[in-house]
């Protein structure tokens, strides 16, 4: 009976985001890291916000100093000037190994425990919180499944028998274990093969969705940056903050020559995959069906973006664009110029969509919901100047999640 | 030419002697009969050899691991610690032996003392680098989940350092083991001091040296299976 109610108290503590310990803001403030006998500062006078529940991506070169950042947070490393506030309190306040503990925790190395099973890594924190064991055994299953992995199969096994991409995971859940506000994580995905990276970038984005941690996620990969980031901090050789930014405002405007080179030539390419069709403003499009009185039909073209008309079937799904001859009589007739492709979804990344585009030769493709209806149309214009343009709206990265 | 006929003439006279047990003792020879009846003797030098080597093999782990212990928290210390074990390492048994015998006079606790001694050197070394080699990222992670110091070293560092301070523990022993032979210098028994009694008659030096060989070799096989009780992670990685 008891196992039930503390189950349920678990789970209780990672589904609801409105649970009392879900996530807090983290603030960097004027942060700074000097060792003796260096010139220049390790970080220097770092202030960045990050709002909870959101994913900070600390990216630059090596030698910029975002690992001594990250590590300023649960003072692995110890601030010199300045100060780290965690839900507002200053982390310089709290014992390291109390805090340490309520911060999660995820190294590019993994850093299981070899002579530690699978279910007493994931263990490692309650137990020196000093939970009961079937509170604790009842949360391994539960982060175990949380991961993906089968608590019956991975409980007893240890860290040596398992896959690069399955120790990664049970690094994550290890993290996780009592449900810490903020995550520390350096390279998490650093050692894993490509295939697999892309995979439990996107897991880790799912999970995201559901527990909306405050994280602080340090690559060196711009690519995972945009990726992961809510927020990306880039940073620049002497420890200094060169650009604090959403990722489509990062590409889309560049602080310096630094950030510009460093977020590459094809910027406006991946801000593409940033975005999807829903996001940004479509052409309107006149549809009509066939046997409709062609007035009315070019009184709707007047009106839409595009001057050509759309022939769809009766619950709305596009057929083919109309050409002049249709509308040459009294009521629209069936003379396509050319079928409806490519047909674009509004859920497709904009990337894909260009793609498409791109390989059917067309400068414009009908758009459908879910259902198939149609209820716009992508150009080649409309996405160029959804690339230049100012205030696109660009959704959080666990939202992008795929 | 001479030489031969004396050997022929001798091996000649033990194949013609050996049913006469007495005269293969007198001839100080290896003798199984008499090894079979006199077992008996053996009995008490080997339990007091047995003592000795556990219980200095006991108290030298006990001291020199402490030691260890303390010196990977104040690394300072590795450089005194292991010069200072290295020194008293190098001065030869015998000496040591006799050097102590006014000090802590004759008997066990001089024994004991000197094989003491002579573990540190071993055991400090390895469990030294035992912990050193433990991997950087894995003491890092245990920081990073909020262990104290000491519950890093106890909980992470020390089981990870297991099968080098276990191998330190083993030539430790064994070493042990071949010393407490020569414990009989300082006045107490063991097998030793059953060679030196009668250290021309083969039958007995036989004996007791195939026991102090028995003896490392069951101590080595006790340290063995506790390795491999407490380091089952060891056996899963290799399957």
């Amino acid at each position: 009976m008891s196992i039930a109610r503390l189950r349920v108290d678990s789970i209780n503590q990672v589904g609801d985001p409105s649970a009392q310990s879900s996530a807090e803001p983290l603030e960097f403030r004027n942060a700074t890291k000097r060792y003796a006998g260096s010139p220049t500062p390790a970080v220097d006078g770092l202030s960045l916000e990050v709002p909870a529940g959101e994913i900070c991506v600390l990216v630059g070169p090596s030698g910029c100093g975002k690992t001594t950042a990250m590590r300023m947070v649960n003072r692995m490393i110890d601030i010199t000037e300045g100060d780290i506030l965690l839900g507002g309190r200053s982390v310089k306040d709290r014992k390291p190994a109390e805090l340490r503990r309520h911060i999660g925790y995820v190294i590019q190395q993994i850093g299981l425990f070899p002579h530690r099973t699978i279910a007493d890594n994931v263990a490692t924190v309650p137990k020196l919180l000093g939970w009961d064991r079937q509170r604790i055994a009842a949360r391994v299953d539960e982060l175990l499944e949380l991961v993906g992995l089968d608590p019956h199969e991975m409980r007893g096994r240890y860290p040596s028998q398992l896959s690069g991409g399955q120790r990664q995971r049970v690094g994550v859940a290890r993290a996780l274990a009592v449900d810490p506000p903020v995550m520390l994580m350096d390279e998490p995905f650093g050692a894993i093969d490509p295939i697999n990276r892309e995979r439990l970038q996107n897991e880790f984005l799912r999970l995201q969705a559901e527990l909306r941690k405050t994280i602080i996620f340090v690559t060196h990969d711009i690519d995972e940056a945009i990726k992961m980031g809510d927020r990306i901090a880039i940073m620049q050789e002497g420890g200094k903050l060169a650009q604090y930014a959403p990722p489509a405002e990062l590409l889309m405007a560049p602080a310096n020559d630094f950030v510009e080179d460093f977020v590459g030539a094809d910027r406006a390419l991946k801000r593409l995959a940033l975005q999807r069709v829903r996001d940004i403003d479509l052409w309107s499009v006149a549809t009509c069906r066939v046997g409709e009185p062609v007035a009315e039909v070019r009184k709707r073209l007047e009106e839409a973006d595009l001057d050509i008309p759309l022939l769809v079937d009766e619950e709305q799904r596009p057929i083919g664009w109309l050409g002049k001859r249709a509308l040459s009589g009294e009521r629209v007739r069936d003379e396509l110029r050319s079928r409806a492709e490519p047909v674009v979804e509004l859920d497709d990344i904009l990337r894909d969509a260009l793609s498409d585009l791109l390989g059917r030769e067309s400068m414009y493709g009908p758009v459908v919901d879910q259902f198939g209806r149609t209820v716009g149309v992508l150009s080649i214009q409309v996405i160029s100047h959804a690339i230049g343009g100012a205030s696109a709206a660009v959704p959080s990265a666990a939202d992008r999640a795929p | 030419m001479s030489l031969l006929l004396t050997v022929i003439a001798q091996g000649g006279g033990f194949v013609r002697d050996r049913a006469g047990e007495s005269s293969c003792v007198a001839d100080d020879g290896f003798c199984p009969s008499w090894i079979v009846d006199n077992a008996d003797r053996y009995v008490t030098p080997f339990f007091e050899h047995v003592y000795l080597s556990v219980v200095s093999v006991t108290i030298g782990f006990t001291i020199a691991f402490a030691l260890a212990l303390l010196a990977h928290r104040r690394r300072w210390l590795i450089g005194p610690f292991t010069w200072l074990t290295s020194a008293l390492y190098t001065v030869p048994s015998i000496s040591m032996f006799l050097l102590l015998l006014p000090i802590t006079g004759r008997g066990n606790t001089t024994a004991i003392v000197a094989l003491v001694i002579y573990t540190q050197v071993i055991v400090f070394r390895n469990v030294i680098n035992g912990l050193a080699n433990v991997s950087a990222d894995i003491v890092d992670a245990a920081d990073g989940m909020g262990m104290t110091s000491t519950q890093r070293l106890f909980r992470v560092e020390v089981p990870l350092a297991l099968p080098e301070i276990l191998a330190g523990l083993r030539i430790a022993a064994a070493t042990t083991v071949g010393l407490a032979a020569l414990a009989f210098l300082a006045g107490t028994g063991g097998l030793g001091s059953q060679i030196a009694a009668q250290i021309t008659f083969k039958s007995n030096v036989v004996v007791a040296g195939l026991l102090v060989t028995l003896l490392a070799a069951a101590l080595d096989l006790v340290v063995l299976t506790i390795q491999r009780f407490l380091t089952p992670w060891r056996r899963a990685a290799a399957a």
